[in-house]
């Protein structure tokens, strides 16, 4: 039981779904993330599972076959990086429309336009403020370790089918090439047939029986009144999802004076900045939001009173200090600190920006 | 007149009905203008699931254009899609379902223009799949604007010059590159426009879905058909101008019918 | 002699008019008729009703589906 090995967490992305009972993959190549496809063409789960994997002729049609195969019942993921994603935005928002489960990986690179292969944390607006049209949300989940990269798999399909919603793993190329010890779970049966109808009979679309009325995949409405209840109903889900699956971890928060707030590879960094100040004798924490969508705001404002102040890490223009100035609301002081353009700061620089921007400013 | 009445009732017996409308179609009164060609086709392809007996095992793919509510008229299960993106999805149905019949339903802005790459690619790729190509010239839904499929000098309310081919380049005859491709098995140019045409038009689209049974590649059917509204023009005079102008650009009738080709010829040789 | 004779049963409320199925009718049977349907369309009617064989070209044409055909020999 849990196979031990050691991995990179882009193929482990793969193995994931495989073993998690997947049903379809599609996808098109874009560094740093290509390992995920190049993985499960090599893995050949048809032939075990019977798992689909396609490579297709652009994200934009990844991201709707998957819309295709989601409307059908079934455990459908796809993987791109930040360029790709930006082609799916569309697709993403007829799925979320339209209430399709499905795991989308965005391993970030450096942007804007075809900015660099070198990782990037860059896309965290995209990926909770919607990115493409329409008032939607996407349930963002952010990994910090190849182990995550693999439980987050699992865990997105769950979460995918549970709110009939696009589950985003929001990684970065940090992450997606990092080479790291993984329990591998065991292999899942893909659902059958009768358990499909059973999870999402109501809805998919499998070619209707006599006896039931067609069922239609879509997000159009042309009714106002019709439309804007739609518009609560998803409201009302996303709404669901910030009262119970907001995810964080915080760490030597209790005695801190100052907490860093950091997700995926910016969390790993921060953990050790938070050694070396606490060495020199300054109370720091960390929180690391493992949900960006829900944002663990309640956690943030409940420390804001009882801290001196917040840096938010991030590998990009500083785009959750936004998320954190609103938790905090004004009690206290929230300062960011990030590189970009593929450049990863170590420890100690981070250290260096919590004194001037925090301690000594 | 009440002996003629007389007769009527006599022939209007339940053991004399030659025509009905199919039960595969439901009873909302179709959203199209009067005479729009898109009504004959729904019905052409009801009655071919009908008649065929796969209501339970068919899944419809409607596109954005005039026909974005088709999925309202045939009683199957359907998937709307994003302008042009149909033959993704109805790749990604039948990839996951490949026993089912799925077909795909597209304008020519749809899949023409916007959904250009979708179309090639699932074509190329020989999915099994069944794809309706509504050719109308125009874009109906959003007001009548040039369609890749316009002719060089139609009015359209973004040529309203006519199309120029040094500002709008040439009308895209998109089923004669489709049927060259490796995974094209059955591709065919149809009309709706009398009753031969729509009786013709109908067995393409039945053999269509045979095609698809077999799994031999993509079953393409277009049908040129008129947009009265788009070409400002009653339905009657439109089918007299698509017998005139489409016609000779748009030739009716088989471009390929075979199965997809054999992977050898393809291959490598080390 | 039997003679084939035809009738056609037109669903005036989803008639929209068109004309399509009066100029596809070789025997000159449909009309549109001078009165409209609640929706504001001419709907197509039988003005000669004696002439119908019901070969079902009006059907097949028909854009809304909203024309049903019978047929019986006639002795
Ligand atoms: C991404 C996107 N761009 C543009 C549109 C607007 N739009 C809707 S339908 C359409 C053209 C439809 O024309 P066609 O496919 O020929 O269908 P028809 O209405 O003629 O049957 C356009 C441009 C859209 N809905 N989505
Ligand atoms: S605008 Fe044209 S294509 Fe659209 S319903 Fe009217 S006639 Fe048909
Ligand atoms: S069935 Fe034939 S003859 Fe009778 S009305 Fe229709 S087209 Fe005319
Ligand atoms: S073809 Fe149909 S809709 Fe058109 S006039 Fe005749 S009955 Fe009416
Ligand atoms: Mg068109």
């Amino acid at each position: 039981m849990g196979e031990l090995r050691l991995m990179k967490g882009n193929e482990v992305i793969a193995i994931a779904a495989i073993r998690c009972g997947g049903d379809a993959y599609f996808g098109y190549p874009i560094t740093p993330q290509s390992e995920v496809m190049e993985t499960l063409m090599a893995e050949r789960p048809w032939e075990d599972t019977g798992m689909v994997v396609l490579q297709a002729e652009s994200e934009i049609a990844s991201i709707n076959m998957v819309y295709g195969a989601a409307g059908c019942g079934k455990r459908v993921m796809t993987s791109s990086s930040s360029p790709g994603i930006s082609l799916m935005a569309e697709g993403i928002s007829y799925m979320a429309g339209s209430e399709l489960p499905c795991v989308i990986v965005n391993v970030q690179r450096g942007g804007p336009g075809l900015g660099t292969i070198q990782p990037s944390q860059a896309d965290y607006n995209q990926a909770t403020k919607g990115g493409g049209h329409g008032d939607y949300s996407l349930l963002v989940l952010a990994p910090a370790s190849v182990q995550e990269m693999h439980d987050f798999v699992v865990l997105g399909f769950e979460l995918a089918f549970k709110y009939r919603n696009p589950v985003m793993i929001l990684a970065d190329g940090v992450i997606g090439q990092l080479m790291e010890k993984v329990k591998l779970i065991d292999q899942r049966p893909r659902w059958t047939n009768e358990q499909i109808a059973e999870i999402s009979g109501s809805w998919i679309t499998v070619g209707k029986s006599k006896n039931r009325k067609k069922h239609v995949i879509t997000s159009l409405e042309m009714d106002s009144s019709i439309m804007e209840g739609n518009n609560l109903r998803l409201q009302e889900k996303y709404n669901r999802m910030k009262a119970e699956e907001v995810r964080f971890e915080a760490i030597e928060c209790d005695d801190a004076e100052y907490i860093l707030v950091a997700f995926g590879s910016a969390a790993r960094i921060c953990q050790k900045t938070v050694q070396i100040a606490r060495k020199k004798g300054v109370k720091v924490g960390l929180i690391r939001p493992i949900t960006l969508f829900p944002f663990p705001e309640k956690i943030i404002s409940e420390y804001a009173t009882k801290v001196k102040g917040f840096l938010s890490v991030e590998f990009n223009a500083g785009q959750m200090v936004n998320d954190i100035r609103l938790a905090v609301n004004g009690k206290t002081r929230v300062e960011y600190f990030g590189r970009m353009g593929g450049i990863i700061p170590p420890p100690d620089e981070v250290e260096v920006a919590l004194h001037q921007k925090l301690i000594k400013g | 007149m009440s002996v003629l009445a007389d007769r009527i009732k006599e022939i209007i017996k339940p053991e004399n009905l030659v025509y009905a409308k199919s039960p595969v179609l439901n009873d909302d009164i179709m959203h199209y203008c009067p005479g729009c060609s898109h009504g004959v086709v729904h019905r052409l392809i009801a009655e071919v699931i009908d008649e065929m007996g796969i209501q339970d095992q068919t899944i419809g793919v409607s596109p954005v254009g005039c026909s974005v509510f088709a999925y309202k008229y045939i009683d199957i299960d359907w998937q709307e899609a994003a302008h042009g993106r149909a033959p993704a999805v109805a790749t990604g149905i039948k990839r996951v379902l490949p026993d089912k019949y799925v077909f795909s339903y597209q304008g020519d802005g749809d899949l023409a223009a916007i959904g250009t790459a979708e179309t090639f690619h699932a074509v190329n790729r020989g999915e099994n799949i069944v794809m309706i190509f509504i050719n109308n010239a125009i874009y109906g839904m959003t007001g009548g604007q040039m369609a890749p499929t316009t002719l060089v000098g139609q009015i359209t309310s973004t040529t309203p010059y006519g199309r120029n081919v040094d500002l709008n380049g040439y009308p895209l005859k998109i089923t004669e590159l489709l049927a060259q491709l490796p995974g094209a098995a059955y591709v065919t140019r149809q009309s709706v426009q009398n009753p031969a045409a729509v009786r013709k038009a109908k067995k393409a689209i039945r053999k269509a879905f045979e095609v698809q049974a077999l799994k031999k590649g993509t079953a393409f059917v277009e049908v040129v058909s008129t947009c009265s509204s788009g070409w400002k023009l009653n339905p009657v005079d439109s089918n007299k101008w698509m017998e005139e102008n489409m016609f000779p650009q748009y030739p009716l009738g088989d471009l390929k019918d075979s199965s997809r080709a054999d992977a050898d010829l393809y291959r490598i040789k080390g | 002699m039997a003679k084939v004779r035809g009738a056609v049963i037109v669903d005036t409320e989803v008639c929209k008019g068109c004309n399509l199925c009066v100029v596809a009718c070789p025997t000159q049977t449909l009309a549109l008729n001078r009165n409209v349907n609640n929706k504001g369309y001419h709907y197509s009617y039988m003005e000669n009703p004696e002439n119908c064989t019901g070969c079902t070209n009006c059907s097949a044409v028909c854009p809304d589906s909203c024309i049903t055909v019978y047929r019986a020999k006639i002795e």
